[in-house]
């Protein structure tokens, strides 16, 4: 018993020293320490739960949904929730069926699969292009810095979702196209953060010293700018993972995202906008989905900021 | 400028050189930013899979009335020429004809834009007259269920999807309440018996003093205003927070407590007055955000404005539309930047 609690207790206090003694060390220590002040947060905490949970819903959805979520069942749809009067011989369907009766738990569930899959891939495209744009434009500076810039704004003038819908448009409708659109729309944002950050960064010491050292700009931008730039970028990117969710929501909602019978939630939505005013659970279900996730993330990123970026924190 | 430095007459003209200077630089961004808005929209019409020789002629055309009307919208000349011609149109305001609509498209949007700024500007209003108190109540009273009230209502309106909230909005307040009315700008019955002058219903029919109007039309604006005030709201209520207690830690604050000056005084006059500019600033930008984001909500009230108009037009591919609703649209929202920008530049010393 005493073993692995002094071996606990020693893990702690290794990781909350103040004299580090290596490189690993101190990155541990100040991990630990960003995870301490993160957990004092119960409503980061909270969040970061909820997306967890999400996560685990995504990866076992085919073993949580009660049923298959493209099984139709035209005798029983539009079947109320559970909790509604119903007729008391029908079976499942907790959070009722909708117009072609299929499942809509089930299809919230294996939902959250296509709602990851499009935040990901958003998250890592569009702050990877803002950061490449970002930081070239405040390294190189001159008139690249100028052209990258004005690019930027032209993107920034542009009204959001007009833009993603035309791109849509273009491309045809789809998941994969949803996600480049908004990819499209969503870096502008993370260019001119980067290019703040590398601003400040630029004119430093240990930048000098790297280039007397004969470190070419590739070396210098990708090894002692980005991993700078990193914090404040994700600290952004979570932030905005609620707008992505809306976003792509938005595009289902349309017509223009995810294609039936896919039951991507905003498309579900749409489904049920037809039978609201007497089947009112259809639409309104996939949306407090929606609603919950982009909460979470929104929650998550607040106590992020709190942590990795001190100066916004007191506020 | 070392011969306007000495003499006193100089030492007058020198800060309007400034003012015409950064007017001209201001001027400059524009320009680049309105070319390179051009630019996008064009490629995006141009690389649309849709054919604007077949939408014209229709399917049964001749390969001689095919080709004459490909030369005839310039088609055959190489893209960098053909951009120089959507230029030259553009600028005389010429965007083409829906093929829709069968307007032209400029009159198409001098006709829908009015409704969408109507209910933009009620939206910004409710935001405002509710955001920035809220927000001023949030920072002085930090830490309390006040605060944590305002932060609730913040982050439920970022997590919202609009869409979802307007269609159950429309199912409480129209559908079982009856409180509102439904979708459109006013009643059919009384669609086009008052003149239009400015475009907006709400303005219109008081010039015209037809109250049953006006009466009507707020029953049918008010839910779907009051939701982008909610957006609105959310977003302002935390910017003003924040600018709030950046102030009310100043030590400034400090020494008007000390004076004896009332809390009313100290929060209003002092910490307010100094975050007008950047307030005006956050309202401007929400207010272009609401002017191109209400694309979602105009389609679920069907109201006919701006993002309902590229929306339908987008849908049915009439390329003349889409690009020249989107042009205005990206104008008006690079035109509120620039008056952000230049508030903040001429109103706050801080910025020069």
């Amino acid at each position: 018993m005493s073993m692995p609690e002094t071996a606990k207790t020693s893990l702690r206090a290794w990781l909350l020293t103040n004299t580090p003694t290596s490189r690993r060390h101190a990155r541990a220590a100040a991990i630990y320490q960003g995870w301490l002040s993160f957990r004092g947060n119960h409503m980061a905490m909270l969040g970061l739960g909820i997306l967890v949970l999400l996560v685990l819903i995504a990866a076992f959805a085919s073993v949580v949904a009660p049923a298959d979520p493209f099984a139709q069942d035209l005798a029983l749809r539009l079947t109320p929730p559970i909790w509604q009067e119903r007729d008391p011989a029908i079976e499942g369907y907790i959070l009722g069926s909708d117009s072609l009766g299929r499942d809509i738990l089930s299809r919230l569930l294996y939902g959250s699969r296509i709602t990851l899959y499009i935040v990901t891939l958003v998250a890592l495209l569009a702050p990877i292009v803002g950061l490449f744009v970002g930081t070239v434009a405040g390294y190189v500076g001159g008139w690249v810095d100028v052209v990258l810039m004005r690019i930027t704004d032209i993107f920034l003038a542009f009204p959001r979702l007009i833009l993603a819908l035309a791109f849509v448009a273009t491309l045809g409708a789809g998941i994969e196209n949803a996600v480049l659109a908004i990819s499209l729309t969503a870096w502008p944002p993370y260019a001119r953060i980067a290019r703040a950050e590398t601003l400040t960064i630029r004119n430093s010491d240990y930048i000098h010293a790297v280039k007397l050292q004969g470190a070419g700009a590739l070396r210098i931008i990708t090894k002692h700018i980005w991993p700078l730039c990193i914090s404040s970028l994700v600290v952004r990117v979570t932030l905005d993972m609620a707008g992505i969710i809306l976003a792509a929501a938005g595009l289902g909602f349309l017509g223009l995202g995810a294609q039936p019978p896919s039951p991507e939630w905003g498309a579900m939505i749409s489904e049920g906008r037809k039978f609201i005013l007497d089947h009112w659970w259809v639409a309104t279900m996939p949306g407090l989905a929606i609603f919950t996730v982009s909460l979470a993330f929104n929650l998550l990123g607040d106590g992020l900021r709190d942590v990795l970026d001190p100066k916004d924190g007191s506020q | 400028m070392a011969l306007a430095e000495t003499n006193g007459k100089g030492r007058r003209k020198s800060p309007l050189f400034g003012i015409a200077k950064k007017t001209g630089t201001t001027l400059a961004t524009v320009a680049a930013t309105m070319l390179g808005l051009l630019f996008v929209t064009f490629f995006i019409g141009r690389v649309m899979p849709v054919d604007p020789v077949l939408s014209i002629v229709g399917e049964r055309a001749t390969k001689e009335q095919y080709d004459a009307v490909y030369v005839a919208l310039g088609l055959d000349k190489p893209l960098f020429v053909q951009f120089f011609y959507y230029l030259t149109d553009v600028v005389q305001g010429d965007f083409g004809k829906s093929l829709r609509t069968g307007f032209p498209v400029w009159d198409d949007i001098t006709r829908v834009f009015p409704a969408t700024m109507e209910l933009a500007t009620l939206g910004t209003l409710i935001g405002v007259f509710i955001g920035v108190p809220l927000g001023v109540l949030a920072a002085v009273k930090r830490g309390t269920w006040i605060d944590q009230i305002a932060r609730v209502v913040a982050l439920i309106g970022y997590s919202m999807p609009i869409f979802w909230l307007a269609i159950i909005g429309l199912l409480v307040f129209y559908g079982n309440l009856g409180w509102v009315s439904g979708p459109g700008r006013l009643d059919i019955y009384y669609e086009d018996i008052i003149p239009s002058v400015t475009g907006m219903i709400l303005i219109d029919s008081l010039i015209e003093g037809d109250m049953m109007i006006f009466r009507n039309a707020i029953s049918h604006i008010i839910l779907p205003a009051s939701l982008l005030g909610y957006y609105s709201l959310a977003y302002i209520s935390r910017m003003t927070r924040s600018f709030m207690l950046e102030q009310l830690s100043a030590e400034y604050i400090v020494t008007a407590r000390v004076k004896g000056m009332s809390e009313w005084a100290v929060v209003w006059k002092h910490a307010f007055g100094n975050i007008k500019v950047p307030l005006i600033t956050v309202i401007a930008l929400s207010y272009a955000g609401l002017l191109e984001g209400s694309v979602l909500t105009e389609i679920i009230f069907s109201w006919p404005g701006i993002g309902k108009y590229i929306t339908i037009s987008l849908l049915s591919a009439d390329m003349n539309a889409v690009m020249g609703g989107t042009v205005v649209v990206g104008l008006v929202f690079v035109l509120l930047n620039i008056f952000a920008e230049l508030l903040y530049k001429f109103f706050d010393p801080r910025a020069k």
